[in-house]
C-alpha cells in the first residue's frame, strides 16, 4: 500500500505547521520524517493517520482518497511516542483491542494475540499490566497492538524517543529486522539523524512545514541540497567566504569551485566535515590553514582534534584515524595546517 | 507515604502547642459534630426501639416521604452523571472559546442559594410563571409535584459530579482514547471500553456524594413542593414538619435516618478518595516518567 501525500497545508491559528507538502512512501517501504521539533513532522504523520484534518490538500492510500475517510476506515497502525497502552488492561488485551471493537472471534483473537507475543518476544507476560512493563517492553506492545489488526499502513511517532539510548539502539535494529520481515509500509518521525539513517529505505528531511530533501540515507549523506540539511546532519564545519571566477575564497584559504565561473563576487557558505579535513605537520603546497591543537578526544573509534584557526576566530573539529594520530604526534597548543580533502560550497541568492 | 524529612524538625511548635491546638480541634468537633449527631439517635430512640420502629413505617406520611425521597434521589443522580460525564468530557478534552466560563458556571448550584434556585423554579414554571399557562393547558404538573422536587434537586447537586470528574480526566489525558480511536474504536466503545473504565472509581465516588446531597436537599425543594403531606413531602420536609408539630421522636427517627446515610457515605467516600488518589498518583506518575524508564 503506498501513500501520497499532495500538496497539503495545515495552520493552528497564525502557525503554519506544514506548508504546501507533497510526499510519496513507495509500497513496503520504511520512510523516515526527519526534522528539528516544530518542522511539521508529526503534524504530517498525523494527517496521513487521519488523526488530524488538512486544511488543503489531499491524502491518498493506492490511488484512493482518504482525506475524507475517518480514522477508522483508514485502517493504520499508530504508535505513540509515550505508548499511550490502556493502563487498565493486560498485555492480552491491549494486544487484543484493535480485534475486539471489529467483533473478531474469540479464537482468531487468541491465535493473533499470542502470534503478536512471539514476534515481540514477551511470551509469558500476556497478563501482566503496562505499569509492570520496563520502557522498551512497553514499546513493544505498543507495536504489537498497532499491528494486531494487520494494518495497511505502520505509523510510528517517536518511537524510541523516551527510551536511554542502550535499549533504544536494540529496539531500532530490532525495527528494522521487524520491517524485513513483515514489509508493512511504514512512515516514523525522530528528530535523531542518527536513527534515521540507520533504520530507513528513505529519509525525508523537514523544516518549517516543509521538505528540505528526500532521497536514500546515502545520497542524502553524500548530496545535501542545502545548508539546512547540511547543517542539520552535524558533524560539520562552516566557513563564511565568497565565490568569483571560479575560485572561493574562505579567509585565507582559497579553493577552485568551478561551478560558479562569473566574475561578481558572492557571499558563500562553505561546509566540510569533520572527516573531509586533514591535518598536517607541514604545508605540503595544497590550500590549508594556520591552527592550533585545543584540545584532543581519544574516546570513539576515531580521535576528535579540535583545532583554533586564529585568521577565521572558530574552532573546528577534525577526525583523525588512531593510525594517523600515532604518526602526527599531537599535543595540545601545537601549531598545525589544516587542509580539506572535500567541501561544499553554497552560493547565496542575492541579498540586500 | 510522607517523605522523610532531611533535616531534624527544628522549625516545629513545641509539644505543649501541639498539644493545645489539637485539644482545641478536638474539642470543636465534639461540640458541633459529635454531640449533635449522637443526640439526633439519642432522642430517635428515647422512647425505646419500638416507638422508633412505628415513627418510621406505621406514619403512612412518613413512609410516604422515605418512598418519595427514594424515588426523587436516584433520578437526580442519573441526570447529574449523564450531564456531569458530557460536561466534564467538553472541559477536559476540548479547548473552546467560552470554556472558562462553562467551567464557572458549573459551580453556579453551589453558589446560589437553594432557595433562590426554588424560585427560579416557581418562576418559570409556577402557575403565574413564563410556561404556566401552556403547562396548564396541557395538564402538565411540575411544580408542586414530582418533576419539580426532581429538577430542584438535579439543579441544586448538579456540580457534584463533574467537579469530581474534571480534575481527574484532565490527569489521564486524551491520549489512551485517541489511541483507541486510531485502533477503529466507535464513540461509544471508547467511552465503555477506556474512559468509563478509567475514571469508574471517582464516577463512583461522585455518585455516592451527589446521592447523600440530593437525599439531604431542603431548600429548593422546599420552595417548590408546596408541603403537602403524602404527596410531595420528602425526607428533610417531613423532617421539619413533625419538628414543628412537637412531634420530637418522630421528627428525629426520620432523621436519624438521613444521618446513617451520611455516615455510611463517609465511610464510602472514604474508601474511594483513598482509591481514586492512588489512581490520579498513578495517572501524574506515568506522565511524567512518560511511561519510559
Amino acid at each position: 500500500m503506498s501513500i501520497q501525500v499532495r500538496r497539503v497545508t495545515k495552520r493552528f491559528g497564525d502557525f503554519t505547521a506544514l506548508d504546501d507538502v507533497s510526499l510519496e512512501v513507495p509500497s513496503g517501504a520504511l520512510l523516515a520524517l526527519l526534522g528539528p521539533s516544530g518542522s511539521g513532522k508529526t503534524t504530517l504523520l498525523r494527517i496521513i493517520a487521519g488523526l488530524e484534518t488538512a486544511d488543503r490538500g489531499t491524502v491518498l492510500y493506492h490511488d484512493e482518497d482518504m482525506t475524507a475517510s475517518a480514522v477508522r476506515e483508514r485502517n493504520v497502525g499508530f504508535v505513540f511516542q509515550h505508548y499511550a497502552l490502556f493502563r487498565h488492561m493486560t498485555v492480552f488485551e491491549n494486544i487484543a483491542f484493535g480485534l475486539r471493537v471489529r467483533k473478531v472471534p474469540r479464537a482468531e483473537i487468541r491465535t493473533r494475540v499470542h502470534e503478536l507475543l512471539r514476534l515481540i518476544q514477551l511470551e509469558g507476560l500476556e497478563r501482566s499490566l503496562p505499569s509492570q512493563l520496563s520502557g522498551g517492553q512497553r514499546q513493544r506492545v505498543a507495536l504489537a497492538r498497532a499491528l494486531a489488526p494487520a494494518p495497511k499502513v505502520l505509523l510510528l511517532d517517536e518511537p524510541f524517543g523516551a527510551l536511554d539510548a542502550k535499549v533504544r539502539t536494540e529496539l531500532r535494529q530490532w525495527l528494522r529486522r521487524l520491517h524485513d520481515e513483515i514489509h508493512v509500509t511504514s512512515v516514523f518521525v525522530t528528530h535523531d539523524q542518527e536513527e534515521a539513517f540507520e533504520v530507513s529505505d528513505r529519509v525525508v528531511i523537514m523544516s518549517q512545514g516543509r521538505i528540505e530533501q528526500q532521497g536514500s540515507p546515502a545520497e542524502i549523506f553524500e548530496r545535501p541540497a542545502n545548508p539546512f540539511v547540511m547543517d542539520f546532519l552535524g558533524n560539520v564545519n562552516v566557513f563564511h567566504g565568497s565565490v568569483a571566477g571560479g575560485r572561493a575564497q574562505l579567509g585565507s584559504l582559497e579553493v577552485d569551485y568551478p561551478e560558479y565561473p562569473h566574475d561578481d563576487p558572492r557571499a558563500a557558505t562553505a561546509f566540510i566535515r569533520s572527516h573531509e579535513l586533514e591535518i598536517l605537520r607541514k604545508k605540503n603546497g595544497r590550500p590549508a590553514l594556520e591552527a592550533r591543537v585545543t584540545h584532543v578526544n581519544p574516546a570513539r573509534p576515531i580521535v576528535k582534534v579540535c583545532v583554533y584557526s586564529e585568521t577565521f576566530g572558530v574552532v573546528l573539529t577534525v577526525d583523525v584515524s588512531w593510525e594517523r594520530y600515532a604518526e602526527l604526534r599531537l599535543n595540545v597548543g601545537d601549531t598545525v595546517y589544516v587542509s580539506p580533502r572535500q567541501l561544499r560550497v553554497f552560493v547565496q541568492d542575492y541579498a540586500i | 507515604m510522607a517523605e522523610p524529612r532531611p533535616y531534624p524538625q527544628a522549625h516545629d511548635d513545641p509539644p505543649a502547642v501541639r498539644l493545645a491546638l489539637i485539644l482545641a480541634a478536638v474539642l470543636v468537633m465534639v461540640l458541633l459534630v459529635v454531640v449533635p449527631l449522637a443526640n439526633v439517635f439519642y432522642e430517635a430512640f428515647a422512647d425505646g426501639v419500638g416507638v422508633y420502629w412505628a415513627n418510621l413505617f406505621e406514619d403512612p406520611d412518613t413512609l410516604h416521604s422515605v418512598k418519595l425521597t427514594l424515588m426523587v434521589a436516584p433520578v437526580a443522580v442519573l441526570l447529574n452523571v449523564v450531564f456531569g460525564l458530557a460536561a466534564a468530557w467538553a472541559i477536559a478534552r476540548f479547548r473552546f472559546p467560552g470554556r472558562a466560563f462553562l467551567t464557572a458556571l458549573i459551580d453556579l448550584p453551589f453558589t446560589v442559594s437553594p432557595v433562590v434556585v426554588g424560585l427560579f423554579l416557581l418562576l418559570l414554571f409556577g402557575l403565574q410563571g413564563y410556561f404556566g399557562p401552556w403547562l396548564r393547558e396541557h395538564d402538565v404538573k411540575i411544580v408542586f409535584a414530582y418533576p419539580g422536587l426532581v429538577l430542584a434537586t438535579a439543579f441544586v447537586t448538579f456540580p457534584v459530579v463533574a467537579r469530581e470528574l474534571i480534575p481527574l480526566m484532565e490527569a489521564l489525558g486524551a491520549e489512551e482514547e485517541v489511541a483507541a480511536v486510531s485502533l477503529g474504536a466507535r464513540g461509544w466503545q471508547v467511552l465503555r471500553m477506556i474512559t468509563l473504565k478509567n475514571i469508574q472509581w471517582g464516577l463512583l465516588y461522585g455518585i455516592i456524594l451527589c446521592n447523600a446531597r440530593a437525599m439531604g436537599e431542603f431548600g429548593a425543594v422546599y420552595v417548590v413542593s408546596g408541603h403537602i403531606a403524602g404527596k410531595t413531602d420528602t425526607m428533610p420536609l417531613r423532617v421539619e414538619k413533625l419538628f414543628q408539630e412537637y412531634n420530637l421522636p418522630g421528627a428525629f427517627a426520620v432523621a436519624s435516618v438521613l444521618a446513617m446515610l451520611a455516615l455510611v457515605t463517609l465511610g464510602v467516600k472514604t474508601a474511594l478518595e483513598w482509591k481514586t488518589r492512588r489512581e490520579l498518583a498513578e495517572a501524574k506518575r506515568l506522565a511524567a516518567a512518560g511511561g519510559g524508564e
